[in-house]
């Protein structure tokens, strides 16, 4: 570690030092797949830039004795029109072992992207899962049950996307004001 | 006013109409049907409770469509809910009848623009009697709405139809802002 970033490290919080040692012990196992650690004293932050390792990441995050990640606190989607991207930020917490947290960001192609799903992993995420698909069009793929979880099922277009327009009818009744 | 103010002769005779005898009946027990969308319903249920006692109406709430002829539309209902609402309001006998309660079943209320999933006025959907604003409304403003029902069934009568009675119903509201000034104006001089 260099001078500069030692100093950095040094400015974190108690809580984010937690989390960049958490990021230190995936970032010695996964490498270039994960990106720099994100100092956000709020929510302290990596993203999964290989997203084809996702799940792997996702089993050692819960399974290592040192991170014991054993409870997704939250799964959020993100619509980033400018990137022509969407993605999910997912928190994790360590209950009954650890204090530290962390926050997982993943991102797939804007249209007909896919992000692999972790309901193997945590299954808290299969709910979570399905409302990010049915809010914003990503597919969780090797999920084992995507469909929309709120909107009826024959629903047209995905609510929390940017450029949503609504449908100005819904079986005969109409939706705009 | 009601049918027992009436005077009754030391015969015990009570001599009126048929459509009198019914109206009253019916109006004296309005039966709703338990069924809440949101947070009106928490108001709904707060006057169906003892502090605002539903009851001394006469109404009470009925676990089925079947058996109610007033379908309380307390809370926002969803364009998945809508289609439910349809079929509940058609398993409900005639003569029937549908207070609209807050704004987010009169037209939407705060999802009136951005709310995708709401509909915007349950009125889309089924015919409303009685449109009861607030967001959610008191217990009082409720009340308020399950009188002017009984008012409106006691125009009824043979022969007329929902659309006559409402018209009557209308014609003999007052503008509330004359009785807000006359009751200024009693409590200034007081």
């Amino acid at each position: 570690m260099d001078k500069g970033m030692e100093e950095a490290g040094n400015q974190m919080s108690p809580a984010v030092q937690q989390s960049k040692t958490a990021y230190d012990i995936i970032r010695e196992r996964f490498g270039d797949a994960i990106s720099e650690f994100d100092a956000n004293p709020t929510m302290p932050f990596f993203e999964v830039l290989d997203i084809a390792r996702w799940v792997d990441i996702a089993f050692y995050m819960r399974d290592n004795s040192l991170l014991r990640f054993n409870a997704m606190a939250c799964l959020s989607g993100v619509d980033y029109p400018a990137e022509e991207k969407l993605g999910i930020v997912c928190n994790f917490e360590s209950i009954g072992h650890k204090t530290h947290k962390i926050a997982v960001k993943v991102k797939c192609r804007r249209d007909g992207g896919s992000i692999p799903s972790v309901s193997c992993v945590w299954h808290t995420a299969n709910w979570h899962e399905r409302e990010a698909y049915d809010m914003y069009g990503m597919v969780f793929e090797g999920h084992p049950d995507l469909r929309r979880i709120l909107c009826p099922e024959d629903w047209t277009g995905f609510p929390l996307r940017k450029d949503y327009q609504v449908q100005e009818t819904y079986h005969g009744i109409k939706v705009p004001y | 006013m009601g049918l027992l103010d009436a005077r009754v002769s030391n015969r015990n005779v009570l001599v009126t109409s048929v459509d009198n005898v019914m109206n009253w009946a019916r109006l004296s027990s309005l039966w709703p049907m338990g069924f809440g969308l949101a947070c009106c319903a928490i108001e709904m249920m707060a006057t169906n409770a003892s502090n605002y006692d539903l009851e001394r109406f006469g109404i009470f709430p009925r676990s089925s469509p079947r058996q109610s002829d007033l379908m309380i539309v307390a809370g926002t209902v969803t364009m998945k809910m809508a289609e439910r609402v349809v079929t509940l309001y058609e398993q409900m006998p005639e003569p029937r009848y549908v207070l609209s309660m807050g704004s987010c079943s009169n037209c939407g209320g705060p999802y009136w623009k951005h709310g995708y999933h709401v509909l915007k006025g349950v009125d889309r959907i089924i015919p409303v009697d009685v449109f009861v604003p607030g967001c959610p409304p008191r217990p009082e403003a409720l009340i308020g709405g399950l009188l002017k029902i009984q008012e409106l069934i006691r125009m009824e009568g043979l022969g007329i139809s929902r659309q006559d009675a409402l018209k009557k119903l209308a014609d003999k509201s007052v503008d509330p802002q004359q009785a807000i000034d006359q009751v200024r104006k009693v409590a200034v001089t007081a």
